[in-house]
């Protein structure tokens, strides 16, 4: 994974709520296999239907400010799979769909939730042309001539961004206590164990 | 878990704390994982085990099926790509051990219908899939919630995953669901109350004597479409009702271990003043059959309403979303939502697919004739079986509707069941989003009876005045 720190980039303004992941992706698009060429289905009916839509399948400003409840809806990681490889490294809303937030994290994207007002503030500044710095070890974002903007972030998934750890090798150094929990459990909890699989005559 | 001298909890405390094996200062729990779903959809995540030169650690706590790629029509798959994926999880199933219950096995279906019938499903445990409708399994008092490839993935690795524990909101709804008001309009009435994104962040909890009263069927329905108000997971508090559903499932806890069980799952219910970051509560008898009219869950209104007139909204941006949903949607403001012209109905996907689903579309259209086309999917198998068995299926055709092979079909299209650009689709599937049943498509989203309704009048109709 991609290691996040520090950026300073222009952002696209997509200031509409309930952004779902069907629009970021629409479904059809699910079945490719997982290559670098997933940012040609970024927001790909919707663009066929809005002319001047602000993201493409390239050339993106790398900060996306969006509406809240981004990424609503359906678990497919493709919908991060389309920003990321279309360029986009950073989204910031109110709020999030919290599957897709934490599909972002996986692959290098970053989320910041910060409020309406901080929100419109950043908007305007983009408006009249500033980039942004987004400061991930600093927990901050900043117009170009503006006040830095603190964001809140899970230590956990700061560290895995900054550093662009894999987290399942993470959790491998705790293998010991996983295998431990596993025997307590399996005695403590028999009847959760599932039974045999019924024996069963083929269909037809 | 109920030590008298600690503060009381809720059942997803109790759930939480008995799964996680350890928690980080920054409040990130690592979760077990009792069982794990996964579908032919998931092939990411096998890919990226492969990649990384890792196995499965628990296929015996790892269920496949294929649903989402499936026709409806009988035969082999035409498409080849979507042949490829099914292929991708029979290749897996082989090579990692797990059970998979593909083409032509009797007990294939969606994946949220397979769970509970085959008993993989219990109270008490977590269960997670690469599908956001996940939540439906937490109709039985278990967390359940939908994760991307790369936390499938994760939980392949490891039967773990790392969350932050989410906040706890309950909903209580309080008295009778009026004749022909279904759990679909009981949850379109929650999710219109708090709002798409008004449980992000959240494990909603429903309770109250209308949830009480539900049978499993409704509680899945219900708890399905927690995601759609943006909650983690939806739980009902397991009961007798719960206990009875489970008891003799294939692959549920036999003879003294069930019993050792139900004693274990008596002690999930939230415990008597334990505390909800949130409570909202609904009074049931003042929910009508419920519609959406855009492309938000929240557009969600009783049919007796009409569609909102965008001058009327209370700021411009509210203005902006309705006008950009009427339009979309080929409506009129203030038009009457009784009345409105369909071109198709969908009666099936994991919100509705079940039974008792079939039996509620079957009871209105007893006799009837549909007046536009329609596709009824049973949710799995053994639910297919048990309708011709009671001649639902026998309903449909003569109604006019096609009856279709077990899967998602035409809730997400992926299976190349679409609705045309255009056309407007009843549905009782769970989301009325732009394009989401096929490019252009514009979804209304109804209970069974209501969907049932609308295939007889050609239009969106009160299913009251069907009623016998």
């Amino acid at each position: 994974m991609t290691p996040f720190t520090a950026l300073r980039a222009p952002a696209a303004v997509l200031d509409r709520a309930n952004i779902d992941t069907d629009q970021i992706i629409p479904a059809r698009f699910l079945r490719k296999p997982r290559g670098p060429g997933y940012n040609q289905f970024l927001f790909h009916d919707v663009r066929a239907a809005e002319s001047g839509f602000p993201l493409g399948p390239s050339d993106n400003p790398a900060i996306l400010i969006a509406g809240a409840n981004f990424g609503c809806g359906s678990s497919r990681e493709g919908a991060v799979y389309a920003l990321a490889d279309a360029g986009v490294r950073c989204v910031i809303a109110p709020s999030f769909g919290d599957i897709f937030a934490a599909n972002a994290a996986k692959n290098g994207l970053l989320t910041i939730v910060l409020t309406p007002a901080e929100i419109g503030a950043l908007i305007e500044a983009v408006r009249q042309g500033a980039e942004l710095s987004v400061d991930l070890p600093r927990e901050h974002v900043r117009p170009d001539n503006g006040t830095a903007i603190r964001f809140a972030i899970d230590a956990f998934r700061k560290t895995c961004l900054v550093e662009g750890l894999d987290d399942i090798g993470l959790t491998l150094a705790h293998a010991g206590e996983i295998a431990a929990f596993e025997a307590r459990d399996r005695a403590a909890r028999a009847w959760a164990a599932p039974g045999s699989p019924p024996t069963l005559n083929s269909r037809s | 878990m109920t030590d008298p001298m600690s503060r009381p909890l809720t059942l997803f405390d109790k759930i939480w704390n008995a799964h996680a094996i350890l928690t980080r200062e920054d409040g990130t729990a690592l979760l077990w994982i009792d069982r794990h779903l996964v579908h032919e959809g998931s092939f990411h995540a096998f890919d990226i085990i492969a990649r990384d030169g890792r196995g499965v650690r628990r296929p015996d706590l790892t269920f496949g099926v294929a649903d989402h790629y499936v026709p409806s029509t009988t035969g082999p798959i035409g498409d080849a790509e979507a042949a490829g994926l099914v292929a991708g999880i029979e290749a897996n199933a082989a090579r990692h051990g797990f059970d998979l219950m593909g083409p032509g096995d009797p007990r294939q279906g969606i994946v949220h219908v397979v769970g509970p019938e085959q008993g993989i499903t219990l109270p008490g445990l977590t269960l997670v899939c690469g599908d956001s409708h996940t939540s439906t399994h937490g109709a039985f008092g278990a967390l359940a919630f939908g994760i991307g490839a790369s936390e499938v993935a994760h939980v392949l690795a490891t039967q773990t995953l790392w969350q932050r524990k989410p906040s706890a909101l309950r909903v209580g709804v309080d008295g009778a669901l009026g004749a022909h008001v279904a759990a679909k309009d009981l949850i379109l009435a929650i999710i219109a109350a708090i709002g798409a994104s008004g449980a992000v962040g959240h494990v909603i909890e429903y309770a109250g004597s209308a949830i009480r009263a539900l049978s499993m069927d409704g509680r899945m329905t219900l708890c399905n479409m927690s995601i759609e108000a943006g909650g983690r997971a939806g739980l009902v508090a397991p009961d007798d009702t719960t206990f009875a559903y489970v008891e003799g499932r294939p692959r549920a806890p036999k003879g003294a271990d069930f019993v050792t069980a139900v004693a274990a799952w008596r002690r999930l219910p939230s415990d008597a003043g334990a505390v909800f970051d949130r409570e909202v509560t609904l009074d049931a008898a003042a929910i009508a059959p419920t519609v959406t009219w855009g492309n938000t869950l929240d557009t969600a209104l009783a049919v007796t309403g009409r569609v909102p007139d965008p001058d009327a909204a209370h700021d411009a941006p509210a203005r902006g979303r309705i006008a950009a949903q009427i339009a979309y949607m080929g409506l009129t403001p203030n038009a009457a939502l009784d009345g409105i012209p369909v071109d198709r109905v969908f009666i099936g996907s994991c919100t509705n697919g079940r039974i008792e689903d079939l039996r509620a579309a079957a009871a209105v259209l007893r006799g009837r004739r549909a007046t536009v086309p329609g596709l009824v999917v049973a949710g799995s198998v053994p639910v297919q079986r048990a309708a011709e068995a009671e001649g639902l299926d026998r309903v449909f055709t003569d109604a006019g509707l096609r009856w279709g092979e077990p899967g998602c079909s035409m809730c997400t299209g992926m299976n190349g069941d679409t609705v045309a650009p255009g056309e407007r689709c009843a549905s009782t599937s769970n989301r009325n989003f732009v394009g989401r049943q096929g490019p252009g498509s514009r979804t209304h989203l109804m209970s069974p009876a209501m969907a049932a309704a609308a295939a007889v009048a050609g239009a969106i109709t009160d299913v009251r005045r069907f009623a016998p």
